[in-house]
């Protein structure tokens, strides 16, 4: 118990280290950067206090938003996406999840894929329509939107196959 | 009453979602008004730090190019003084009542509409809200809050930016804003239709607000077209700084500011 919660603090400020000192550096072909700390809401334990859970999951937002100097977008992004966690866990895990029995190091790689596109879209959707801020401008928010999911889809799988021990 | 007591521990969940959903929410409306984002920012004490002690690191991989950029203004600066004589002595009373110092960039943006910089100097350095940033190419925003030893820019990639500029040719002054697009061009407005503009002008500060000096590079026009009512230009600038990439910059302090102030405060 004590190993899983020294596991999720330090994946926690790991996570916006990484975020806030390398990916929003990288500016890909001028304006993608990949939003990588949404890798600890997706992958937090699914038997959990929801309550800590969503709680934390703000506080993960809000810490990113202070270095980036983004009001509260990151916080309003990630805390709706662990609220509604829930939902696409059954929605792509099924039976599984409904024992409180999901491992994700243990689930095949299309049930992941297609958890993780689901809330990584939705996140990058609020925050994108926060940031941009204008309804004017769907075309440019669902192009952010989409680019940046797909880098940050991407850098998810790696990052959560990379640090998957598949023997425990 | 017991109801609604139970009616809140039935839906804990959603009640603190709908708690925190809003907090995030309101800091996110504070921070697209200008001047309103009071608590959550990067020029605190622990994400300076933080951002400082990568710097150290990531410096590095710009040295080539800074050290020429450095070289570029410094020839440029020895070429002012060997030509001093020339130059009459009245302008150095005007010159003086702005200083300048010298910091780094800690964190930059330019890939969302409110871009922010943040510097390693702050209050510790007597640096206030209002002072001007520039580097040796041109200007790059506004000091918009200040901690002991950090200090946040407005970057003039802003949608909330508004620099007074002028046309170097012609002395018409305008507004210099972003509509957020492209991070090497700006929107300069409200300058009038009868003024004769062509595409290569250069792009001055007007030194009307006390925050620049005049005659700062800004940048030069890359294509103009009139606006919805026919009567006024909106002017595309292409910026002479590269704000995607800045390392070295300076803060223009003006020392006259509270005599400034103190006179438009008369007059109102």
């Amino acid at each position: 118990m004590n190993n899983l919660v020294f596991i999720n603090i330090s994946r926690f400020v790991g996570l916006v280290l990484l975020q806030v000192i390398v990916c929003n550096n990288i500016n890909f072909l001028g304006y993608i950067n990949p939003n990588i700390y949404v890798l600890f809401v997706l992958l937090y334990p699914v038997a959990n206090n929801r309550l800590l859970f969503i709680f934390l999951s703000f506080l993960l937002g809000l810490s990113v938003d202070m270095f980036l100097d983004s009001g509260g977008t990151h916080a309003a992004a990630s805390v709706t996406i662990a609220y509604i966690r829930p939902l696409f866990l059954k929605f792509s895990f099924g039976a599984v999840y409904e024992y409180h029995a999901v491992k994700f190091s243990k689930t095949d790689l299309t049930q992941r894929l297609i958890y993780f596109l689901i809330l990584i879209f939705i996140h990058h959707f609020i925050l994108f329509s926060l940031v941009v801020f204008d309804q004017n401008e769907l075309l440019l928010i669902f192009k952010h939107t989409f680019y940046s999911s797909m880098f940050t889809l991407l850098l998810c799988l790696l990052l959560s196959s990379l640090f998957s021990n598949k023997e425990t | 009453m017991q109801q609604l007591f139970n009616f809140f521990i039935r839906n804990k969940t959603f009640v603190l979602f709908l708690l925190l959903l809003s907090c995030a929410l309101s800091l996110t409306i504070r921070s697209h008004e200008y001047h309103r984002s009071k608590f959550i920012h990067s020029s605190n004490q622990i994400t300076g730090s933080i951002y400082g002690a990568f710097h150290g690191i990531t410096q590095y991989f710009n040295l080539k190019k800074e050290n020429k950029l450095l070289l570029e203004e410094n020839s440029q600066l020895k070429i002012l003084v060997f030509n001093r004589e020339n130059l009459a002595k009245t302008d150095s009373l005007l010159e003086s009542t702005y200083n300048l110092l010298s910091s780094q960039v800690y964190k930059n943006s330019f890939a969302v509409p409110n871009n922010y910089l943040t510097l390693n100097k702050g209050q510790n350095d007597l640096i206030k809200e209002e002072d001007g940033v520039i580097t040796s190419k041109g200007i790059v925003g506004i000091i918009d809050k200040t901690s002991k030893n950090y200090s946040r820019v407005l970057s003039i990639l802003n949608t909330n930016s508004r620099v007074n500029v002028k046309l170097k040719k012609t002395n018409h002054f305008g507004i210099l804003s972003w509509d957020g697009k492209s991070p090497e061009i700006t929107q300069l407005k409200d300058v009038q239709d009868l003024v004769k503009i062509a595409v290569g002008d250069t792009v001055v500060t007007s030194g009307y607000s006390s925050t620049f000096p005049a005659n700062i590079p800004v940048g030069s026009i890359k294509s103009y077209r009139l606006n919805d009512t026919e009567d006024l230009y909106i002017i595309d600038i292409k910026l002479f700084n590269d704000m995607t990439n800045l390392e070295h910059v300076y803060i223009v302090k003006n020392t006259d500011i509270n005599e400034l102030k103190a006179l438009n405060i008369s007059d109102e």
